[in-house]
């Protein structure tokens, strides 16, 4: 066990699945000179040459739809996205193109392809580079999301999204890149659409996925200390295939659950989590399910303002006291 | 008004001005190949009255683009392929599936929405695909697909290859970002990709010169210093032939990508829901571009040139119209797709937590 950071995590699973299979190749602005806009691509120019690891111009929709293309060809891109910004310019070639090409072939061309990047809030980026896209993707039949918390996670599934047969987007959290955690040595591979538990408790659930499973960790903590609850966290790891499965054993567990999003409240991940748990354990809760989300308006660029859009550790300590009744 | 009328004008000549034929001796091409193409744009043209018939009645449904008019451009261009070349091409697709060796039963089967469709009937009118003949759809978004070609002309110059990427689109696209885009990483990267627009006059009920900041459109080409960009006559399958077939050596032995604009007309409306003239464009103008039907001058041409008989042509024009009814036999008696079909080829790999369970009480 070694102890990286989220970015050398990402950086040994590019590299492992390059040296492994020689049709994955990189492409995005950046990525090969610069290392990057936020180094997880150091030092692959070097290894792996111009081909293989490609800077592209700032055409998001075209360097998106020329690696759907080469996934028809039979190669296996990763498309790396500065930001998940700067993919709504792709967005066509994401859903139109990739989420779709194996349906309306009839099964002819499927389409190994993983478009990655960071997402969520930074720190005063403001709106246009401060937003959470996972139910943009997460709503469409044909693409997989996955959204890894830790550096063994972020390893494991790029690692998995790579070998996939089908397009991936892999949502990397903005401020996770420098979050440190230790990570296997040596193969490590984490399967597509499997939650995982990060904390046992018996008192109640929070379910949270990317950043806000370090914040309800945090929460859990304090919770802990304070109040003595155990909060029991399911990382969801995977937005599509989400998997109700681990939702639904640890709340039958808990009788109560909180469901913590980064992004906007409507429409959001966390509305379909509760309404799997209330389809499949609604006899088993003791409380209406909470949910956390970010507050429903563009981001704001004044720090005190910012705090308080984004979910933080507080916002998820008073909503379990509120399943709890001890609000 | 006045000034409407000119520019209408203007327009016609600069059109006609593509269509001085110079009077090759055509017997170099040989019998089989010019027997062949004329063979293949009989049967795109039969192939689609069939397809208006069936629409009429009712077996076609959704969107249904017919290509009546523009078979000269599919049939040239991709007569000068490989067979392990790649045609891409937007949602006016059926002439270019079946010409690229996609069997119109097939073809037809999917318009019909069968099992037996090239895909499985579910892509529709829209969505033809054939890897088997690497015909790479059938894309229904307008300029989407370029990138795309582009992207398997890297895969070609990637592994080394020395296939090529036919990528066929509609004169609208020139205006769209996804067009400069792909233009733009072609050019600078060298892939051997052949892009064709198809320019028939109008996107939709649009005419392109009413849209677009230049006059021909293959101006556009000329931004990108590394491709090489040439008008044709795309009423003339002889200068299609030509064209691309300079095109396809220039991007196996030089690198380099082409980008031609092959002057076209389409016949009827942009869809079946649409007249054939009437809101934007006059009967008397269509009258007018059919004088020029590629299949007719081909014909005439070739007879003159006494490489065509009228009993040799009869007997393709029959054979394209019995094999348009053959067509649509097989597919009329094609099964619709199973029930247990539909959460087929959402995914590839075995999916995680089904599909299906949210619905499970329907």
């Amino acid at each position: 066990m070694a102890v990286v950071t989220y970015r050398e995590a990402l950086n040994r699973a590019l590299r492992e699945e390059m040296e492994r299979d020689d049709s994955v190749f990189l492409i995005g602005e950046e990525v090969g000179e610069y290392d990057g806009a936020y180094k997880v691509s150091k030092d692959l120019l070097d290894q792996f040459g111009e081909w293989r690891v490609r800077d592209t111009p700032i055409a998001e929709n075209g360097f998106a739809g020329l690696g759907v293309g080469a996934a028809m060809a039979g190669l296996r891109p990763v498309v790396e996205f500065m930001t998940w910004n700067f993919a709504l310019l792709a967005y066509d070639a994401i859903v139109n193109s990739a989420a779709k090409m194996l349906f309306m072939s009839g099964g002819q061309y499927n389409i190994p392809i993983v478009f990655r990047g960071p997402g969520g809030a930074a720190l005063q980026l403001s709106a246009q580079h401060s937003q959470v896209p996972d139910p943009w993707y997460a709503n469409i039949p044909g693409l997989k999301v996955c959204a890894p918390a830790t550096p063994a996670d972020a390893l494991g599934l790029l690692k998995s999204a790579i070998r996939d047969a089908d397009p991936v987007v892999f949502i990397e959290g903005e401020l996770l890149y420098n979050v440190k955690g230790e990570v296997p040595d040596g193969e490590h591979l984490v399967p597509i659409g499997l939650a995982d538990v990060k904390r046992v408790g018996d008192d109640v659930t929070i379910v949270a996925h990317s950043k806000m499973v370090q914040v309800a960790l945090a929460a859990a903590e304090k919770l802990a200390t304070d109040y003595e609850i155990e909060a029991e966290i399911v990382d969801l790891r995977s937005l599509r295939p989400l998997d109700t499965d681990t939702v639904i054993t640890s709340v039958r567990k808990t009788n109560r659950a909180v469901v913590v999003q980064e992004g906007w409240p409507i429409a959001g991940i966390g509305a379909q989590v509760v309404d799997d748990i209330q389809r499949e354990a609604f006899d088993d809760l003791d409380a209406p399910v909470a949910r956390v989300s970010g507050l429903d308006v563009p981001m704001h660029y004044a720090r005190p303002i910012e705090k308080m859009i984004v979910p933080s550790l507080d916002h998820v300590v008073n909503a379990v006291k509120h399943v709890c009744y001890l609000d | 008004m006045e000034q409407e009328v000119s520019q209408q004008e203007a327009q016609q000549e600069r059109r006609v001005a593509d269509r001085d034929r110079p009077d090759v001796d055509l017997s170099a091409y040989g019998r089989e190949l010019l027997h062949e193409m004329l063979w293949s744009m009989l049967l795109s043209r039969r192939f689609e009255e069939k397809c208006a018939e069936a629409y009429q009645m009712g077996r076609i449904g959704g969107f249904c683009h017919l290509y009546i008019g523009q078979e000269a451009v599919a049939v040239g261009a991709i007569r000068a392929l490989r067979s392990d070349d790649y045609v891409f091409t937007a949602y006016r697709d059926h002439a270019q599936a079946i010409v690229r060796g996609i069997t119109p039963r097939a073809v037809m089967a999917e318009l019909f929405g069968r099992v037996d469709g090239c895909s499985g009937g579910a892509g529709g009118s829209m969505h033809m695909f054939g890897a088997d003949v690497n015909f790479m759809g059938g894309h229904g978004i307008v300029g989407t697909h370029l990138p795309l070609a582009a992207g398997v002309g890297y895969a070609i110059r990637y592994r080394g290859g020395d296939q090529v990427v036919l990528c066929f689109f509609g004169d609208s696209v020139v205006n769209g970002g996804p067009f400069h885009e792909a233009f733009n990483m072609v050019a600078k990267w060298g892939l051997p990709v052949v892009y064709i627009v198809e320019n028939n006059a109008y996107g939709m009920g649009t005419a392109t010169d009413r849209v677009a900041s230049v006059e021909q459109l293959v101006t556009r080409g000329h931004a990108y210093e590394e491709m090489h960009s040439e008008r044709v006559d795309g009423q003339d399958v002889i200068a299609m032939y030509d064209a691309v077939t300079r095109a396809a050596d220039r991007a196996r032995d030089e690198l380099r990508p082409t980008f031609l604009e092959a002057v076209t007309y389409r016949y009827l409306g942009h869809s079946m829901s649409d007249p054939a003239h009437g809101t934007y464009r006059t009967k008397e103008e269509v009258q007018r571009e059919r004088q020029n039907d590629p299949i007719a001058t081909l014909c005439d041409r070739l007879i003159s040139q006494d490489l065509l008989s009228q009993e040799e042509y009869d007997r393709l024009d029959k054979a394209a119209i019995a094999a348009s009814e053959d067509a649509a036999e097989f597919a009329e008696n094609s099964p619709a797709p199973d029930a247990s079909a539909i959460y087929e080829n959402v995914y590839r790999d075995e999916y995680l937590g089904g599909l299906d369970r949210r619905d499970a009480w329907r």
